[in-house]
């Protein structure tokens, strides 16, 4: 007798082992509506994506953090959309102008601008995102410098531009100059093991999204509602500034925001979310 | 920091008697005075220290604040109209600033 119960004793734990070490904890299943706007949450992946279905970061947190979202009043990422249209507006450099003074009325202008962000910049040879271009324009056409990184300003000014195509489902044109082969760095990055950790930005966002990882419930990393309100910071958080969050904390050597690296990482993590609507400013924990 | 900037949102109409909800929001840093800077120096405190509102003259809402809330702090709170007028809101900093909103409210 004690000898048949050790046995399924032993049975047991063999079956526990097999079992899935990390708690599984699933999505939830609801709607996002932000003014009224629906926005598209869950979606089919384009064509040669590795997961059948992408899903927005929205799904993976606590109620109270998806309400804050939901209310465009009480989230905290619209300070920054307010602010962003005052930076807009305001004349600012040698040249007298304002965002305004060429682009006029953002909400009709920049309307699904930030959906198909990045682009091919045929003059740098390289993709450009919000932030770069809005240097672009400052340094070209305002006769001012490049924002310092994650600037305060920087924040808000792509925070309100992207807040202009909120909804509007994420596209890249992936066959402007050689953005493809920017697209295949990037993929080739998003599946290379680093740091001490040894970790790929797949082995959380691919291979365990929906799993804890301690207390934090990984989502698939989408880039659809960058910059980011993050509770943590109590600020907004730029792509880039995640991206380097991300990978110190793999225990690597963080490249610099807007390098070749994370450039092309952008390029990949985006496309990673086609049709993800846009949802900036998005909520997180 | 910027210029704090308070958001309030509440019903332009209501039926008289009615309870509405009245929600606000301002931008600040709140930074608790716990905190040090890179060279080891504590940076002072700066946070928003009161709250209150008040309708028609006559106190609805108020709150005193301490370091431990949040960035950018946001209340909600509901209250009766008997009469149309107008919700004034003041929020008081620790420099001694006074930020301040009001909003109309018709009561049909």
């Amino acid at each position: 007798m004690r000898h048949s119960l050790a046995i399924v004793g032993l049975g047991m734990m063999v079956a526990a082992l097999q079992m899935p070490l990390t708690a599984q904890a699933d999505p939830v299943d609801d709607a996002l509506v932000i003014d009224d706007i629906e926005m598209v949450t869950r979606t089919k992946a384009p064509e040669g994506h590795p997961l059948d279905e992408v899903r927005s970061g929205w799904l993976y947190r606590e109620a109270e953090t998806r309400e804050l979202e939901a209310d465009s009043f009480q989230n905290p990422g619209m300070l920054y959309v307010e602010q962003g249209a005052d930076i807009w507006n305001r004349v600012e450099g040698p040249e007298g102008k304002s965002c305004a003074s060429c682009h006029n009325d953002a909400a009709e202008t920049m309307k699904g601008v930030g959906a198909n962000y990045p682009k091919w910049d045929a003059d740098a040879k390289r993709p450009i995102n919000i932030e770069l271009q809005v240097d672009k324009c400052r340094v070209e056409n305002m006769g001012l410098e490049a924002y310092k990184f994650d600037a305060a300003e920087q924040k808000a000014l792509t925070t309100y531009i992207k807040n202009q195509s909120l909804g509007e489902p994420v596209k890249l044109d992936l066959s402007q100059g050689e953005l493809q082969s920017w697209w295949d760095q990037g993929k080739e990055l998003y599946y290379t093991r680093t740091g001490q950790l040894n970790f790929a930005c797949a082995s959380c966002h691919e291979a365990n999204s929906g799993q804890y990882i301690r207390a934090d419930h990984l989502s698939q990393g989408q880039a659809n509602g960058f910059p980011v309100y993050r509770l943590k910071q109590a600020d907004m958080v730029s792509l880039h500034n995640r991206f380097r969050g991300c990978i110190r904390d793999t225990r690597a050597e963080t490249p610099k925001a807007f390098s070749d690296e994370l450039m092309a990482l952008e390029v990949y993590v985006t496309w990673r979310g086609t049709g993800l609507s846009v949802e900036t400013p998005s909520v997180r924990q | 920091m910027a210029t704090p900037k308070p958001r309030v949102k509440l019903p332009k109409t209501a039926s008289a008697g009615e309870v509405v909800t009245i929600k606000t929001l301002i931008s600040h840093t709140m930074e608790s005075g716990q905190r040090k800077d890179s060279d080891g120096k504590v940076i002072p405190r700066q946070i928003i220290n009161k709250f209150s509102c008040e309708f028609n003259g006559a106190p609805v809402f108020s709150c005193d604040i301490e370091p431990a809330i949040s960035a950018n702090p946001y209340f909600e709170f509901s209250a009766k109209v008997k009469e149309s007028g107008t919700f004034k809101f003041t929020w008081v900093d620790d420099d001694g600033s006074v930020y301040e909103d009001e909003q109309t409210i018709e009561v049909k």
